[in-house]
């Protein structure tokens, strides 16, 4: 397809427990970064999409209040939400404005400060991003969720605790060289062994998915500076061009789901119309950031974006395929199990990385061979909302 | 008024589907079914997706099912703390009719299997509040 938007400029700050700041604070510093990287100002700035899930933080239309202390204003400015997907939908956002020729340049970010509440609290937030007039009264939460479909898939396809360590082994590997991550320690086997009472990653949070099976909640922020080609190639000398973009929506109640066993089918939808976008197939893919809030959730993006065939999303861990030196790398950031998921922001932030892989700067976490197309799968919610975005040079 | 009742804790006061915590109190799982269509729907709605009626009836969910996943949480979530261990799980009846709820205390985390045969009733808890749980068969 044309080549018509690009990515010009990427920013995140470090993802942390307990930020010492304020959100504006917390966003200025993804922003500060993917400005300096795009080399613009302000007033090159067309409009701002600001992006979180609701109700971590206290600020009602936090847009506005955003825009002013980056300098947008008055630049028109809004929020999209959703959930965990909430910056990877602003940049398709984004996408759309600049291809409509609305704006010739949307700078999209996402935030999200976790830590001004408990994690109880936080459970019970992500449980009402669910259905909350027939779910979310039983005591949902989403490592339930997501254990649910574990518990299906685990049944018919196979896979095993191991694996579902060994998933987060590897994130582990790339969280301590990723200085930007929130969980930097080193997993080890030892530490998912059930019959040691210290075994930090072993204790069951909502079986079959331990603690070791969960990602981090953490403080941070991401900035994706978005422009036309005019501007692309006036600001650029290294453009990262959105090739393909896919969307897709589940019902939100359990009862309404397709066979669990089979995974999120906006894994599936959103790959299909992103990789017909860009005229391609899975097997061009270079490099990847998937949407691991959960280990069992990293095994399922195998299939749905076609790494792997239905059910055998385990044969990619087990022959250690989806690391840095594999056949198609996936999450070597750390991914949202090691790096930390601030919800809001992790979308931008896992965008970030790919366009970091494809101008050949992400450091000890670079893959080898130049690769040349990367994709980023964000989902939302239990699979409620899912987005994926395919970039090419 | 009244669905404040439903479920551990609601979040919903009210509800066109209210209903369905009275039928609940007369011992009886129900969804809804489209007059017009036919079209039928669990948990229940008010409205018909399939033709936009809103002439729906209350049906009772079928006696027999099986569990297609289920989940022990051992951590719960604000307002749920004394609650844990509790197991949540789905059932399939067939026919695109399935049922989320939490399973019966009775049933230990560990003789719980996907594919055993299950059913569905209601459930009072001591403070009052009114439910449903997935049973043996």
């Amino acid at each position: 397809m044309e080549k018509e938007v690009a990515v010009i400029g990427v920013g995140q700050s470090s993802f942390v427990r307990g930020y010492e700041g304020s959100i504006r604070e917390l966003a200025f510093e993804a922003f500060r970064e993917a400005m300096k990287d795009a080399g613009i100002t302000q007033k090159d700035v067309g409009a701002s999409v600001f992006c979180s899930a609701p109700e971590y933080d206290k600020q009602r239309s936090p847009a506005g209040v955003l825009a002013e202390y980056l300098g947008l204003i008055p630049q028109p400015t809004f929020y999209i939400e959703t959930v965990c997907s909430s910056s990877s939908t602003g940049v398709k956002v984004g996408y759309s404005m600049i291809k409509a020729g609305l704006h010739d340049l949307v700078c999209v970010l996402g935030f999200q400060k976790m830590s001004e509440i408990t994690s109880a609290e936080s459970q019970e937030r992500m449980g009402r991003g669910a259905d909350i007039q027939w779910e979310a009264p039983f005591g949902t939460m989403m490592p339930a969720y997501y254990a649910l479909y574990a518990q299906a898939y685990m049944a018919r396809n196979g896979l095993t605790h191991e694996d579902l360590m060994s998933v987060r082994l590897k994130s582990a590997t790339y969280g301590v060289v990723n200085e930007r991550a929130v969980y930097r320690k080193g997993v080890k086997a030892e530490d998912f062994d059930a019959s040691n009472p210290e075994a930090k990653m072993a204790g069951p949070v909502a079986w079959p998915l331990r603690v070791g099976d969960c990602c981090a909640n953490a403080d941070g922020s991401s900035c994706v500076i978005l422009a036309n080609k005019e501007k692309a190639k006036a600001f650029s000398k290294k453009p990262i061009w959105i090739i393909g973009i896919g969307a897709a929506s589940e019902a939100v109640n359990m009862a309404a789901r397709p066979d669990f066993a089979k995974g999120l089918s906006v894994g599936y939808g959103a790959a299909a119309q992103a990789y017909k976008m860009a005229g391609i197939t899975a097997k061009d893919i270079k490099v990847a950031e998937v949407h691991d809030c959960f280990t069992i959730a990293e095994i399922m993006a195998y299939e749905g974006l076609g790494f792997a065939p239905m059910g055998e999303g385990k044969q990619l861990i087990r022959e250690k395929a989806t690391y840095k030196e594999g056949k198609i790398p996936v999450n070597v950031d750390g991914g949202l199990l090691s790096k930390g998921h601030p919800i809001g922001a992790t979308g931008g932030s896992q965008i970030r990385t790919i366009v970091l892989q494809l101008r050949g700067e992400a450091g000890p976490m670079q893959v080898a061979g130049d690769p040349g197309i990367g994709l980023v799968h964000n989902v939302g919610g239990v699979g409620l909302y899912g987005n994926v975005t395919i970039f090419g040079r | 008024m009244g669905f404040e009742k439903f479920g551990r804790k609601s979040f919903t006061a009210v509800t066109k589907t209210g209903k369905f915590v009275d039928l609940l109190l007369e011992g009886k799982v129900e969804g809804t079914v489209c007059k017009d269509c036919g079209a039928k729907f669990f948990p229940p709605r008010a409205d018909c997706a399939k033709c936009f009626s809103k002439n729906m009836d209350w049906f009772e969910v079928p006696k027999k099912g099986t569990l297609e996943t289920f989940t022990t949480a051992y951590y719960a979530p604000f307002g749920f703390e004394t609650d844990p261990p509790y197991t949540m799980g789905v059932v399939d009846f067939g026919d695109g009719l399935k049922l989320f709820a939490r399973l019966a205390k009775e049933i230990k985390p560990e003789e719980v299997k996907v594919g055993m045969a299950v059913t569905t009733r209601p459930l009072k808890y001591d403070d009052g509040q009114i439910s449903f749980e997935i049973v043996r068969a």
